[in-house]
């Protein structure tokens, strides 16, 4: 009982965002500046435009707007309209001349304090192919990456599965709405040596040592029956091969260390 | 138990890693050369009659004595680079080699007989001005340096000092020149410019400071390049404005005389600074006072001072390049003078009288492929007849030093310009002509235009040609073999240059800072071919590729050479044969616009040369060649065709798709905020790289699949703020073609130089830990995960899943100086990471240490897969070093290139030093030893053969009596 009531939740929901981010969209930032709601979460939002072109000439469009949540985890929702009737028609062209969806986003940095030192100039551009935005049904994944002092460096986007097989697709049920996984990233620390785990793995191989009283013996004692053999064995084929010289010799060489 | 494993193992690992050479192997597939560098000060040791020494001391901070009569190194010490190692002065007394370094740091004294230090002392602080041998009574005992506000005298025995005094008003005055006349007096001459000249006169004994004058030179800016002392302490100035001499005898004068060159019957070639050069034979006398007047680029005058008035002796007009030398008491003036394109000559001239001496002038014959000449030295020497004779060392623009006995003959040539070479190519050597023959008798044309007879005959000439080889091949060997083994020599030259069996001997191509390019056998090292190329800019950057190689008979090889000046960007291709090192009748395109990328495509025109493009800043593309078939493939492929740009001063890295119109469409965009960090390096894969297996076999059985991107770009960034608790390193992997970031990680307290090598499926790269102080690597590899998005090809465009990232850091002992891995022909062996070490060493390190899956706990699996447990420490084994005692100095780069044996990989390391041999990371797996018992083998194999024979006989015999029972 609980489980369709929830869904039904998200759905109406999911309605009531799409219809707020296309007020937002209406009225794009300066309604954000005002919101003090907004400013207390340290939350923002930016513009994530699209373009698809039959003539490959980038024309940006907004496709949605990315929130953007400042922090020391940030954090990233979208919310974006569906795809009218004559961009769906304009995407399946473009898909069908091989041209490409290009999104982008502004660049910014996300952890300054006020909003105007957030925004810097430029774009930051990333693609795939439109074929592979419509067979995969709109069905898209969109990284953002920062750099360690919270600029927006990177954007990209990939669809699942990224292939075009060339498929047809039936535009009204499958180009409406975006599927959208967004997720940013930080750079990950890169590890420096073990050294710690190291040592504490040699004390513990010595401390075993010193319990275990039959570990005391010397190494010949406690391996002679694996060394007398291959001494015997190495005796064998050094007298069959004694000047041991050339570049094979290196193995024996190595091999006695 | 796990113990025992863990040594079986370690046994194991240095099973399959040992590769140090065998006593017998030295110089067997390797070879050194040794360089120094353009000449800056050079001295002939004059001290012994019969010395075959040349001293010199190089812009590459070399100090080094060469053998006259040879051209080899005697001894050779290589300080520091930079200007902390700068040779600032170099004065030669008796066996005494006097160096001053490092901007007056370091006061040096080398006996050069054997290149020993005979001490070394520290100088107060201040920058270099001069420093000159300070004689008395005919003994020179004591030096003096001058620097910026002290002048110091040191003892030549042991360097200490004997006094210091500071330079009066020396804020306002510009000491820069020394002078001592073997009087026990030093002169000091300072300069407030376009104002007076400052002379003070210091006692040799305790410094006092005897006499202090100044004299008016309003017309003076600089002392050193415009004033020499000559004769008895006349300080004589040349000014090309006022066109005059000026002297002044600084014993008695306070004012100075001006000679207008007018009344000498001279003028002075307009832009031209003219230069004086005096002669001071022995610092315990007096200089000349004849002295070197240069007026044009090629006039010089020798002019005498004596008492007061001024005499033209000669004119040398037109002249080179003019230099004094002293033999016992006579001094001599040698003029090098221009005869025509390809000649000049050398005489000598008597210093005193201005006359041509007898029997001294020689011809020398300027190749068209060295340059002008830049310096000459001069080693004159008496001969038994008391008449002077010389040997001269040239330099010439391209850095070569030509070494001249007297009839014209050269003695010797180094080579100089390959003291730093910029970048180079291994280009596979050409087919013999029988080999070629057959080649042509199978080739596409052939078989398509002749018909079934023509075939046959051509069949039978190509069999017959094979067997007039092989005669003549059976005769030489009959022939050699009766000769004395030592007269038998392989000479090698351009004729019978040949690739042999296993594809070892390679052209090395090399390209130097001077613009001069070099083939260079790999198997001996001897220079088959040069090349000048006299329009390089000084801050040239070269890229060379290979767009045609040895494969497509009849067409020759082709080589690329992409000239790019620095700072306006503006290109030029130089295109020519890698062999025979010919500049190709092939016009490469013109280039108008600064050139901003270059690549290579795979695709080839119908004369089998790969396309390649060029990007200019209006992102308007560029082929070449640019034929309409190339032209035509270029349309077709277009929208294939993906390359990025890298903006490092805008930390812009952008990706760029080609149109049909072979104009550009920016497609991606990735922008790295300069303000944090700056990019320093962007390192893609090597083109000619071959993966052989897709994925490593795990302890279960199953299969770890690598990411091979062949579009992955490696950039890696620098911290702007360089704290060292701050600083970081960022690397980030990014595909070339979609701009999609891969990977991203910072390496935090750590800052560079940072060395990167980017092969296969991963990342290794070096940089300085400033919080633990030490130099650490650290290996990036990337994995798809235990199965393959798409097994059969790889698309960047479709490969949405990201790949798995593993990482590992490890300590290593020692800097480094450049690094690269090893390359095979099918990319089967094991791969090694070639290591230069700023000692002189290669390390061969094994990639197998630097693997991100090296467990911290041993497990069973870990072990099944052969994985080395983790140490954090990289250690450095001495038999890792390829180059045993071979040290080559300051290894600026390390190239590599697959031979034709799948175990071996060819390597030539280059810095100052240029070193080739052959590692085999794997050992010699496709390849008979050299000792190899053929005889055992053999005899063993008859043997049996002759007992199955036997036992045969016998079973046969023993079948029929059963049957007669």
């Amino acid at each position: 009982m609980a489980l369709p009531l929830s869904s039904k939740i998200t759905i109406i929901f999911s309605i009531f965002t799409i219809l707020s981010t296309r007020f937002v969209s209406c009225n794009n930032g300066r309604r954000l500046n005002n919101d003090p709601l907004e400013a207390e979460f340290n939350s923002f939002s930016v513009p994530l435009e699209h373009s698809f072109e039959v003539d490959d000439v980038a024309n940006f469009e907004v496709r949605g707007a990315l929130v953007l949540k400042a922090g020391r985890e940030p954090s990233v929702s979208l919310a974006q309209q569906q795809l009218s009737e004559y961009d769906r028609a304009k995407l399946k062209e473009v898909a069908a001349v091989d041209g490409l969806y290009r999104i982008r986003v502004p660049r910014v940095l996300l952890q300054a304090d006020r909003q105007t030192e957030r925004l810097m100039d430029g774009h930051l551009t990333a693609f795939v192919r439109a074929c592979a935005m419509v067979e995969s049904h709109l069905s898209d994944v969109i990284t953002l990456h920062t750099d360690v002092a919270g600029h927006l460096i990177g954007v990209s986007i990939v669809t699942i599965p990224g292939a075009c097989r060339g498929s047809e697709v039936e535009d009204e049920v499958d180009l409406e709405a975006f599927n959208t996984t967004l997720s940013i990233m930080a750079p990950v620390n890169a590890p420096g040596p073990e050294t710690a785990l190291f040592l504490e793995r040699m004390e513990l191989e010595t401390e075993k040592k010193g319990k275990n009283p039959q570990e005391q013996k010397s190494f010949f004692a406690k391996y002679w029956m694996y060394i007398v053999p291959l001494v015997l064995f190495l005796m064998m084929s050094g007298a069959q091969d004694p000047s041991g010289g050339g570049a094979g010799g290196g193995a024996a060489n190595g091999g006695g260390r | 138990m796990a113990k025992l494993i863990f040594l079986w193992l370690k046994c194991l690992v240095s099973c399959c890693i040992v590769e140090a050479v065998f006593e017998d192997q030295v110089g067997k597939f390797d070879w050194r050369q040794q360089y120094v560098g353009k000449i800056r000060f050079s001295h002939f040791d004059s001290h012994v009659q019969s010395s075959k020494k040349v001293l010199m001391a190089t812009e590459k901070n070399v100090f080094a004595a060469l053998n006259t009569r040879t051209g080899e190194l005697f001894w050779r010490h290589v300080d520091k680079t930079g200007p902390e190692g700068n040779i600032d002065a170099f004065l030669l007394h008796g066996q005494d080699a006097l160096l001053v370094v490092g901007n007056g740091r370091l006061l040096r004294s080398w006996d050069i007989s054997v290149g020993g230090l005979n001490w070394e002392v520290v100088l107060d602080s201040g920058s270099f001005q001069s420093a000159c041998l300070i004689g008395q009574q005919d003994t020179v005992k004591h030096v003096a340096v001058l620097k910026k506000t002290v002048i110091s005298v040191h003892y030549l025995s042991n360097g200490h000092q004997k006094w210091i005094e500071n330079l009066p008003e020396s804020e306002n005055i510009d000491y820069q020149a020394l002078y001592s006349g073997g009087n026990g007096e030093v002169y000091v001459l300072g300069i407030v410019p376009h104002s007076h000249i400052a002379i003070v006169v210091y006692s040799m004994e305790d410094g006092e400071i005897i006499k202090q004058t100044s004299v008016e030179a309003p017309w003076l800016s600089n002392i050193q390049t415009s004033c020499a002392v000559v004769g008895q302490g006349m300080i004589t100035c040349v000014d090309s404005l006022t066109m005059s001499l000026y002297t002044l005898d600084m014993h008695t004068q306070s004012k100075m005389t001006q000679i207008p060159l007018q009344s000498l019957g001279l003028e002075v070639t307009p832009h031209f600074h003219p230069v004086l050069v005096s002669h001071q034979p022995n610092a315990a006398h007096q200089p000349l006072s004849e002295f070197l007047l240069q007026l044009g680029p090629e006039h010089h005058l020798l002019l005498q001072l004596n008492s007061g008035q001024m005499v033209v002796l000669r004119d040398f007009k037109p002249a080179l390049l003019a230099s004094f030398a002293t033999a016992g008491e006579k001094t001599v003036t040698a003029v090098m003078s221009p005869k025509n394109k390809t000649a000049c000559s050398l005489s000598l001239f008597n210093a005193e009288t201005g006359r041509r001496l007898l029997d001294t002038t020689q011809f020398l014959s300027i190749d068209p492929n060295v340059g002008k000449p830049e310096s000459i030295y001069v080693q004159a020497f008496l001969k038994k007849d008391d008449s002077v004779s010389y040997r001269v060392l040239v330099q010439t623009e391209d850095h070569t030093l030509t070494f001249i006995h007297l009839p014209g003959r050269v003695m010797w040539t180094r080579e100089e310009a390959l003291s730093e070479v910029v970048t180079m190519e291994m280009v596979e050597l050409p087919l013999t002509g029988t080999q070629a023959e057959l080649e042509g008798e199978f080739g596409k044309k052939a078989a398509i235009q002749d018909g079934l007879l023509s075939m046959v005959l051509k069949r039978l000439s190509s069999q017959l040609i094979l067997l007039q080889a092989w005669v003549s091949h059976l005769w030489k060997l009959f022939y050699d073999a009766r000769k004395p083994r030592s007269q038998v020599k392989n000479e090698i030259s351009i004729e019978n240059l040949s690739r042999d069996e296993f594809n070892l001997q390679k052209m090395m191509v090399m390209v130097t800072a001077s613009g001069k390019l070099f083939g260079i056998d790999s198997k001996t090292g001897s220079i088959l071919w040069k090349q000048y190329l006299n329009n390089v800019p000084s801050n040239a950057a070269f890229k060379l590729m290979v767009q045609r190689t040895t494969a497509h008979f009849p067409h020759p090889p082709q080589c690329t050479l992409l000239i790019k000046d620095k700072d306006t960007g503006l290109a030029t291709l130089h295109v020519f044969n890698p062999i025979f090192g010919k500049k190709s009748h092939i016009t490469p395109p013109a280039l108008t616009q600064p050139i901003l990328q270059s690549l290579m495509l795979p695709l080839m025109d119908q004369d089998y040369a790969k396309v390649l493009l060029l990007i200019d800043d209006q992102y308007k593309v560029t082929a070449f060649p640019s034929s309409k078939n190339v032209l035509q493939q270029l349309q077709e492929t277009a929208s294939f065709i993906f390359f990025y740009l890298m903006d490092s001063s805008q930390g812009r890295l952008s990706g760029y798709r080609l149109r049909m119109d072979l104009s550009t469409e920016q497609i991606w965009e990735v922008i790295i905020p300069t303000e944090i960090q700056k990019v320093v390096t962007v390192k893609g894969k090597r083109s000619n790289e071959h993966v052989h297996s897709q994925g490593r076999v795990m302890g279960d059985r199953s299969v770890l699949y690598k990411y091979l991107n062949p579009n992955l770009l490696a950039v890696v960034t620098e911290s702007t703020d360089v704290h060292q608790e701050r600083s970081f390193i960022g690397i980030l992997l990014i595909d070339g073609v979609t701009g999609r970031i891969i990977h991203e990680a910072v390496q935090r307290k750590a800052k560079g130089p940072v060395h990167v090598v980017h092969s296969e499926n991963w990342v290794v790269y070096e940089y300085w830990s400033t919080k633990s102080r030490r130099n650490e690597f650290s290996v990036i590899e990337l994995y798809e995960g235990m199965e393959l998005y798409n097994s059969t090809v790889f698309s960047s465009l479709d490969r949405p899943h990201a790949p798995h990232v593993l990482q590992q850091s490890y300590i290593f002992p020692s800097a480094i100086s450049a690094m690269e891995a090893t390359l095979t022909e099918k990319g089967i062996t094991s791969r090694h990471l070639l290591i230069g070490l700023p000692s002189g060493g290669i390390l061969s390190l094994p990639k197998m240490f630097l693997d991100p899956r090296r467990p911290e706990i041993v497990s069973e699996q870990s072990r099944e897969e052969n994985l080395i447990p983790y140490a954090p420490e990289l250690l450095i084994r001495t038999e890792w070093f390829i180059n045993y005692n071979q040290s080559v100095s300051r290894v600026r780069g390390i190239h590599t290139a697959p031979s034709g044996l799948e175990s071996t990989c060819l390597v030539v390391a280059y810095g100052l030093d240029i070193y080739q041999t052959r590692v085999y990371p794997s050992k010699q797996f496709d390849v008979l030893k050299d000792d190899y018992d053929y005889m055992l083998i053999s005899s063993v194999l008859f043997a049996l053969f002759f007992a199955t024979m036997i036992s045969k006989r016998l079973a046969e015999v023993k079948l029929l009596n059963r049957a007669w029972r």
